[in-house]
């Protein structure tokens, strides 16, 4: 397989400039014969969605839930960063840009970051202009507050809600498109395979959720824009219906995945609680700005957080990381949290919890200072545990939160499947091995509102598409194939419910390519995964028909596609004998515990290719080439 | 502690429907609604019984997907809260619920307790947004809004668009809903341009779907699991009557859009 | 369905078509008609005054009739209003909802609020029965078309009359404590501050009014009102 990341040359101030004058237009009474697939509509897919059918596009957009404005980005609390420097506190596109390289561990391509830390200023112009309704401050002019990784303030944020304010601005201006008819809005609708025709991408084959029905749809080009893949650990903060259908179907299909490893954990999330557990809620990272993180100074120290002195706390991130102190980035937060309770020192019933406090910010901001800031986190906390975090410290855990790999997209955006391009946490672009606070909402939106309304049209421009529709026998063999599967689910009919394979797999992932990583359990994980995989098509029970809305045979199709996915990114783990950002190879650390980067041999992004079924998949290297930011050892204190 | 359901089961829209029973049994007081159902459901795959569809995603109170009457009201007991955040400590053992679903002509049972909402997006659509094109937007803060004018309208924006009010409203009207979007957008300075046109067009939509005209009874203030106020019906009929004044002539005059 | 891609709703058929406009009706002709039932109260607890008074004030309005009927037919139109919108509301209304609740609890609707559509009806029954009763006659078998004192004390001297016309205004008086705080946010005027006191006035306004209405018939019926001559 060939990677041609198309990264322009030149100085990388003007490569987005260049790179745009350079890409072929559509000429606008052209658009509207141009028919696009947009599958998702998150803050990725419901943007480009808006804005492709502004441009006079004729769009399809798809999501499974029964509204596109219910897509996963609604959950996102804490802000979307920009380079605007309003704070006056020395912010600039470069310090971005140089931030989020050093964020990821020098494992992402440098003028993809720079692009973004450029559209980001124009992202929070744009959703200003659309009524997103940012804090303020008394005079009138836009809030920010710091995030974790930056010594800046330049997140901008709606109360706790920023994700799902940005994402209401994305859905308005969708079904004003909807209502315009240059978008056509397919809810509850789940893609389930992908269309190829000639080498390109030429469309989808979808279940209507409701009727069951499988529907063919062709278009001139293919856009993914459906999200991470968190829930492969089965406990995530993700939503419970993300998975990784759409984007592992057109893997299979011919789509490089690249670095599948690449997932990030959250440090401040509530802990487990239980058996019956569905999923964890995420505690803005924000809240970090003001609480201070500790546990006992001694193992095993059960006495109430109240009752234990000052000078018994161990607030271990202000002690290893003086300069960022509680405001370390996440992967190092969490590896932090992980190990105070390997050593016994955890809270809570578990064991498996460290606290978040307060008391100082409350007594040296008032309660309404911090209930403003925080009000609608204290009260989820409070709803979800019946405790009260004004009183008692929070007790947090790290959680499985982002998945910074993806499917492999060049410069702009399009996939190793010509005619398909992925945008959003659905691709691998712009974190490399760790996600900066703040950063996806502002990743999606640069996707959708400004790269792929001028690379699109460059992809449409520059090549000569034969007329395609759905009555190509491309169709009927992808339709079979989706029929048969969905056939062979439904005639199991074995013993075992989707949900107990998707949590034995979970456990499997987080005990072995979790926080800590290391040859021994990601061997043993791969061959674990293999056995449940075939055991789950002997023994799953999905009950009920495919001709109606089932939300088992939903389920279960996902499972099965991140019982696939679940062993890549074992593979990618293993192959990577480094620790980098969020992947962390416990054979690759600096004696104070600190991950090890191996620059010489591993600044490359891993893009699999699929080998087929039951056979190893193939490692691709791009090379990743670092010209102003220079790799150094990341370093916090 | 254990528990009696009695839920509305249908197979499909068009299928009849009715009130079935079932036990849950060893409930945990830490667990979520949602969660004591997906146990029950667990139970009813390994008896071979259809699992209850409900519907839900986030299990955080932010998308709006969850939601049904439990005994009656809207996602339940605890104030201000989606029935995936509720949580099973405010139940008592042996306590008996009653789950259906959203009931209105607007949204059509699915399945179970699964409704059809896409009227809400449709109301939307009928003018719930500002125009602007991608990239044409001036400077962030070239647009000064006050402070207090961005909390209220953050206040409307947290609708989550779940339909809770259109359900505990006996008119089963979509006010609170439509009038939250109505003062969100046009509490701020960027929504002004737009004000009348939406007012009066996402107003014409919830006839169009068959919502119910709103008595100001307040019963969907009390269901909002955003706590979004019935003051923002009132905006909405603010905007909604000065629109319908301003233009009461503007057709005679030959005036279109 | 799909999105209304009608021209802009703003011909004078649709501007009357609009649920808000026709609550707004219904607000401005209830609020007319609540400022009449405060002088008609105003006026008829004259009666406590003597039959002089009252009779005086009857003769005086009747004396001019353009002001009289003008009157009359003013209170028609806005009854008839108030009644027609509420007619077309509980049409659209009862669409809404086909399926009711096996269960239904109530969070925070007050009787009264819920019942509009029942007292509102009682009420207009309630009126032409009055009418014929107090105003035309024809319900009354003592009337007399000079003395309306008399017309009060002796008509509320049948109890099941008096009774009948007790029920009647305690609806009235529920309709208002909902109404008259109903017709603010109809209208679009809605505060945080002001709000709460209207509610509190519409609660008084119940109250109070009821108090003034039902004194009359039960002042007839303790004989606290005394025949000022005997017709029979
Ligand atoms: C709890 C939480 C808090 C977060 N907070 C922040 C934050 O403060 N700041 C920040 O920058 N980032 C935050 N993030 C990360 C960020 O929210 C996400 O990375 C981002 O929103 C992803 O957007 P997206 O458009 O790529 O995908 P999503 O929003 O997940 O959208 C996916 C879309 O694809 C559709 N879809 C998926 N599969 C299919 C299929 N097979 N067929 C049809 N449709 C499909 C879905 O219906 C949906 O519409 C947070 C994430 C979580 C989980
Ligand atoms: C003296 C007689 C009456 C007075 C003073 C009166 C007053 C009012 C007022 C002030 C309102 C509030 C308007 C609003 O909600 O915006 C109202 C509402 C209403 N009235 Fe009347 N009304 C009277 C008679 C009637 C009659 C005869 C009917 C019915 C036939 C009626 C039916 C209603 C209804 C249905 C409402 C709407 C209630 C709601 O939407 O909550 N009323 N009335
Ligand atoms: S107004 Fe409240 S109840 Fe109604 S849809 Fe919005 S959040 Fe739900
Ligand atoms: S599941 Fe998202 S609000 Fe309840």
């Amino acid at each position: 397989m060939k990677l041609d990341s198309r990264i322009p040359s030149g100085p990388i101030e003007q490569a987005w400039d260049q790179a745009r004058f350079d890409m072929k237009l559509v000429n606008p009474a052209n658009k509207r014969k141009f028919n696009v697939i947009v599958v998702g509509s998150g803050l990725a897919g419901g943007s480009a969605a808006a804005s492709l059918g502004e441009l006079g596009y004729n769009v399809k957009c798809f999501c499974f839930q029964d509204s596109p404005r219910r897509a996963h980005s609604i959950a996102a609390q804490g802000g979307i960063n920009a380079a605007k420097n309003y704070q006056n506190d020395g912010d600039s596109i470069y310090r971005l840009f140089y931030d989020t390289v050093k964020g990821g561990d020098f494992r992402a391509r440098e003028y993809n970051v720079y692009r973004l830390a450029q559209n980001s200023v124009n992202i929070i112009d744009q959703c200003v202009a659309q009524g997103v309704p940012f804090a303020r401050e008394y005079g009138g002019a836009l809030a920010n507050r710091s995030f974790g990784g930056a010594q800046v303030s330049r997140t901008f944020y709606a109360r706790g809600q920023t994700g799902q304010q940005l994402l209401l601005g994305a859905y308005q201006a969708l079904e004003a498109q909807v209502d315009a008819g240059s978008v056509k809005m397919y809810t509850r609708t789940e893609m389930l395979d992908l269309v190829i025709i000639n080498g390109k991408a030429r469309g989808i084959i979808t279940r209507n959720l409701v009727t069951g029905q499988i529907e063919s749809h062709a278009a001139d080009a293919v856009i993914l824009a459906t999200g991470g893949y968190g829930n492969v650990f089965y406990l995530s903060t993700n939503a419970k219906g993300s998975n990784c259908t759409a984007i592992w179907r057109a893997h299979k299909r011919g789509a490089a995945f690249a670095n599948p490893c690449f997932t990030q954990i959250h440090p401040t999330c509530i802990p487990v609680s239980g058996d019956y557990q569905s999923k964890l809620t995420l505690m803005s990272e924000s809240l970090r700005n003001d609480g201070r993180i500790w546990v006992p100074l001694k193992g095993g120290d059960k006495r109430s957080p109240s009752q234990i002195p000052e000078n018994e706390r161990d607030y271990y991130l202000e002690r290893r990381y003086p300069s960022f102190g509680n405001l370390v980035p996440r992967d190092v937060a969490s590896r932090a949290a992980k190990a105070v309770c390997d050593e016994g020192r955890g809270v809570g019933e578990t064991g498996l919890g460290v606290y978040l406090d307060f008391a100082d910010s409350i007594k040296r901001l008032g309660k309404n200072a911090i209930e403003e800031r925080y009000g609608n986190l204290f009260e989820m906390y409070n709803r979800i545990t019946g405790e009260d975090p004004y009183t008692q410290p929070m007790r947090i855990y790290p959680a499985i939160h982002y998945t910074m790999g993806g499917l492999w997209v060049d410069y702009q955006l399009m996939s190793t499947i010509p005619g398909m391009f992925v945008l959003g946490e659905a691709n691998f672009s712009d974190h490399g091995a760790n996600r900066l606070g703040a950063s996806a909402l502002m990743q999606g939106l640069s996707d959708g509102y400004f790269v792929i309304p001028y690379t699109l049209g460059n992809y449409l421009a520059s090549n000569k598409l034969e007329k395609v529709d759905t009555s190509a026998p491309e169709f009927a063999a992808t339709t079979k194939e989706v029929n048969d599967t969905i056939a062979r689910m439904l005639s199991i009919k074995g013993k075992r419910t989707v949900s107990s394979y998707h949590r034995e797999l979970g456990k499997i992932m987080w005990d072995n390519c979790g926080m800590g990583r290391n040859a021994e359990g990601l061997t043993k994980a791969i061959q674990q995964i293999q056995a449940l995989r075939q055991e789950y098509w002997q023994n799953v029970n999905v009950p009920g028909s495919g001709a109606d809305l089932n939300q088992q045979l939903e389920n279960a199709g996902r499972v099965a596609d991140f019982l696939e996915l679940g062993e890549l990114m074992c593979r990618d783990a293993l192959a990577r004998n480094e620790s980098c950002g969020g992947h962390f190879r416990e054979e690759y650390q600096t004696e104070e515990g600190e991950a090890m980067r191996d620059d010489e041999n591993f600044q490359y992004a891993a893009a699999w290719e699929y080998g087929g079924e039951n056979a190893e998949p193939i490692l691709n290297k791009e090379p990743l080439e670092f010209k102003y930011v220079h790799p150094a050892q990341r370093s916090y204190k | 502690m254990n528990l009696t359901l009695h839920v509305w089961r249908q197979a499909n829209a068009a299928a009849p429907g009715r009130m079935e029973r079932y036990d849950a049994r060893n409930v945990s007081e830490d667990m979520s609604f949602l969660e004591m159902l997906d146990v029950v459901n667990e139970q009813l795959i390994a008896e071979s019984k259809e699992p209850i569809a409900f519907e839900h995603d986030c299990r955080e109170g932010i998308c709006g997907s969850c939601g049904f009457m439990v005994n009656g009201v809207a996602h339940g007991p605890q104030r201000g809260t989606t029935v995936c955040q509720l949580h099973m400590r405010h139940f008592k053992d042996g306590e008996e619920l009653y789950l259906e679903p959203w009931r209105a002509t607007a949204f059509p049972v699915l399945k179970d307790l699964v409704v059809d909402r896409g009227a809400l997006d449709r109301i939307i659509a009928a003018g719930g947004y500002v125009s602007v094109r991608t990239g044409s937007a001036p400077d962030g803060n070239a647009i000064s809004v006050p402070k207090e004018a961005a909390d209220i309208s953050m206040d409307a924006a947290a609708c989550i668009g779940c339909g809770a009010c259109v359900a505990a409203c006996p008119n089963a009207a979509a006010a609170l809903f439509t009038g939250a979007k109505i003062s969100h957008l046009g509490t701020l300075p960027q929504g002004q341009a737009e004000r009348s046109r939406r007012a009066l067009r996402m107003v014409e939509q919830l006839s169009l779907e068959d919502f119910g005209a709103c008595t100001n009874i307040g019963e969907c203030e009390a269901a909002c699991p955003k706590q979004i106020p019935i003051e923002m019906i009132a905006r909405m009929n603010h905007d909604h009557l000065k629109a319908a004044w301003q233009t009461r002539g503007a057709r005679k005059s030959g005036g279109g859009e | 369905m799909s999105t209304a891609a009608l021209a802009p709703p703003n011909s004078a058929r649709s501007l009357f078509s609009s649920v808000i406009v026709k609550k707004a009706i219904m607000a401005a002709t209830g609020a007319a008609l609540y400022l009449f039932v405060t002088v008609h109260l105003l006026g008829n607890l004259q009666v406590f005054l003597g039959p002089e008074a009252i009779n005086t004030y009857a003769a005086k309005l009747k004396s001019i009739p353009e002001i009289l009927w003008g009157a009359r037919l003013g209170l028609l139109t806005l009854v008839g209003l108030h009644i027609l919108t509420t007619i077309q509301l509980m049409k659209i209304n009862s669409k809404a909802r086909p399926v009711a609740y096996a269960k239904k609890a109530n969070s925070a609707s007050t009787a009264a609020s819920r019942t509009m559509y029942l007292s509102g009806p009682t009420i207009a029954a309630f009126i032409v029965y009055h009418l014929l009763h107090l105003t035309v006659g024809s319900a009354h078998p003592q009337f007399s078309e000079t003395d309306v004192y008399s017309n009060i004390v002796f008509g509320f001297r049948v109890w099941w009359v008096s009774a009948a016309y007790l029920v009647a205004m305690a609806l009235l008086c529920t309709h208002l404590s909902h109404g008259v705080q109903s017709m603010f946010q109809s209208l679009g005027f809605n505060h945080p501050k002001h709000t709460p006191r209207i509610k509190k006035f519409a609660h008084a306004v119940g109250l109070i009014y009821f108090a003034g209405f039902a004194s009359m018939p039960l002042a007839a019926l303790s004989g606290f009102l005394p025949p000022f001559f005997e017709r029979l």
